[in-house]
């Protein structure tokens, strides 16, 4: 059959291209809630390096995503089992390196299609079924499975005394890590670290939050969390170094386009670890599927998700990106095209 | 209950490209006819997807279901099409009462095999259209000027192209409302009224309109075809 792929072509031009859809072997699977990354709307609104641009593009945005399984060519889901995607592929199997850092990894929606597609075929071990979760809260599955993947390799590096964690960032992504670890981490102290009073604001059910220029003398945590990225990333990991106790761990998530200096000799006087994450794998994903079960965790991360209306057409596309830029947690939309 | 139908009665090529229907010729790397059957397929509220074929091709159409439907087969029926568009949807209308009876509420979603750039989102729009108004109709807004003559030679009049659209597929229907305006036709009327819709607009019945897609084209000609085999990034052949 014929299949409908939503491009974007360059900086805020979509386009559509129609392909022959391979489903030997594969689950075809109707998108259903999509919700925006910030590295969609980066590459939307054209704001990568034009190297990258040129590099990446064109391609389908988008690789947080549900859907309906509508066909399956291998027998291994349902038709009308609903499912998440996993963005990440690689062909390597390999028990000591994740998935989502091998060599051979490349990632939909960078610089392969993601889900903005009338219909997704992808491999069954690239599909995980979910049942009772609302589909909004199912779109941003891909985005609670790279927390999810941060604590994982967190528990198994940090040292066993773990009675403070602080998160730097009040965006979405650390609203999600403290989310998780008040689930997983239940004998810690969770505390943030933010800029926006309004938006540190939403983390009610933490133990304590702080703006960043005003954290007191004697403020100290046993391991980090780094949620910044970007223009902030510089101020948050110089912070936390300053904040850490000796042998700590920290975990950076947020990306940073730019190199960002960081003071060493802290690092070595203190003995810290640093552990970078980035994205997430089948494992995290079944996961983040377990944990979404709770319906007090949906609630919980109902309050960051805003829906938009549906979108039908490529004008509605630009509608729900143009939206995202004013929305401060995340945004997300029925998908009928 | 809710199905397809699927009108591939159609014998003409009228492309000089091949001795076939214009609807068996390859698409990418399967026939145009399977590409829309296939979509149909996906769309899990048909509980049957009736196809029209020319009597002469029935055996030809059952070879390609073998051979491309696999797992959904069992959902396909092939019925002999009729001398013209409305016959052919009326042969499956009939064969849809033989095999499920007549129900007042049941649908049927009919559209050209020659349009297989229709969407799962335009066949449930129009699934959604007709269970709520009894009858849709696929358009897309007119983007040329439309001019209207009836002699050929000069123009009778430029209507406002705001108000003008261009029919596509599918055109859906409840079957009861459907029959109930065709056999209220005379003879002279059915030969005239070649479009389903316009049966039910001519006996003043409310016909929905269902937002299409500029890509569901519908593959008449040579040209189509070469546009159509670009579209998928496949070979043009002449």
């Amino acid at each position: 059959m014929i299949n409908y792929v939503y491009q974007l072509v360059s900086p805020k031009l979509i386009s559509v291209k129609h392909e022959v859809l391979d489903t030997k072997e594969m689950v075809l699977i109707r998108p259903e809630y999509m919700s925006i990354c910030q590295a969609d709307q980066r590459y939307y609104q054209g704001m990568r390096s034009g190297k990258v641009m040129k590099e990446k593009l064109p391609m389908a945005l988008i690789h947080e995503c549900c859907g309906t399984v509508v066909f399956d060519d291998t027998n291994t889901f349902k038709e009308g089992q609903r499912v998440v995607m996993i963005p990440n592929h690689s062909s390597t199997k390999n028990d000591v390196i994740y998935e989502n850092y091998a060599k051979d990894s490349f990632f939909l929606s960078s610089g392969h299609d993601g889900f903005m597609r009338e219909l997704v075929n992808l491999l069954p071990d690239r599909v995980v079924q979910f049942e009772n979760i609302e589909l909004p809260i199912a779109a941003i599955t891909e985005f609670v499975s790279v927390g999810v993947h941060a604590i994982t390799r967190f528990d198994l590096a940090a040292h066993s005394n773990r009675g403070i964690i602080g998160i730097w960032g009040d965006g979405s992504l650390a609203y999600i890590v403290a989310s998780l670890l008040k689930e997983l981490q239940t004998e810690s102290e969770i505390i943030v670290v933010g800029k926006n009073i309004n938006k540190l604001s939403h983390f009610s059910f933490v133990d304590k939050t702080y703006l960043a220029d005003y954290l007191p003398s004697d403020f100290e945590v046993d391991h980090a969390f780094e949620c910044v990225g970007g223009e902030g990333s510089y101020f948050a990991i110089d912070d936390i170094i300053r904040y850490i106790n000796p042998q700590g761990t920290v975990m950076l998530l947020g990306v940073s386009e730019n190199k960002v200096p960081i003071y060493t000799r802290d690092i070595l006087e203190k003995g810290l670890s640093f552990i970078g994450c980035s994205r997430s794998g089948r494992t995290d994903f079944q996961k983040a599927v377990e944990l979404l079960g709770n319906k007090k965790l949906q609630n919980r991360l109902s309050t960051i998700i805003f829906e938009d209306k549906p979108v039908s057409s490529i004008t509605d596309i630009h509608r729900v990106f143009q939206a995202d830029l004013s929305i401060p947690f995340k945004t997300v939309f029925r998908w009928n095209l | 209950m809710i199905f397809g139908a699927i009108l591939a009665g159609g014998i003409g090529s009228r492309m000089n490209i091949a001795d076939v229907p214009k609807q068996f010729l390859p698409l990418g790397n399967k026939p145009i006819v399977i590409h829309t059957l296939e979509k149909f397929l996906l769309c899990t509220s048909f509980d049957k997807v009736y196809v029209g074929v020319h009597p002469s091709w029935i055996s030809h159409m059952e070879d390609l279901i073998d051979k491309y439907i696999n797992s959904k087969a069992e959902k396909v029926c092939i019925v002999p099409g009729g001398e013209d568009r409305n016959s052919t949807i009326f042969n499956i209308v009939k064969s849809i009462e033989e095999d499920y009876g007549e129900n007042e509420e049941d649908i049927i979603v009919t559209h050209d095999a020659v349009r297989p750039f229709v969407t799962l989102r335009i066949i449930n729009d129009n699934i959604d259209a007709a269970l709520k108004y009894g009858a849709c109709d696929t358009v897309i807004p007119a983007t040329d000027t439309i001019v209207e003559s009836k002699n050929g030679i000069s123009i009778t009049n430029i209507p406002i192209r705001s108000h003008m659209y261009q029919g596509q597929t599918p055109q859906s229907f409840k079957i009861a409302k459907l029959k109930k305006a065709y056999y209220d036709l005379s003879d002279e009327e059915k030969d005239i009224l070649t479009d389903a819709c316009n049966i039910l607009v001519k006996r003043k019945m409310y016909v929905h309109l269902v937002m299409g897609d500029p890509s569901n084209m519908k593959i008449t000609t040579v040209n189509d075809y070469k546009v159509a085999q670009a579209m998928v990034g496949g070979m043009a052949i002449d």
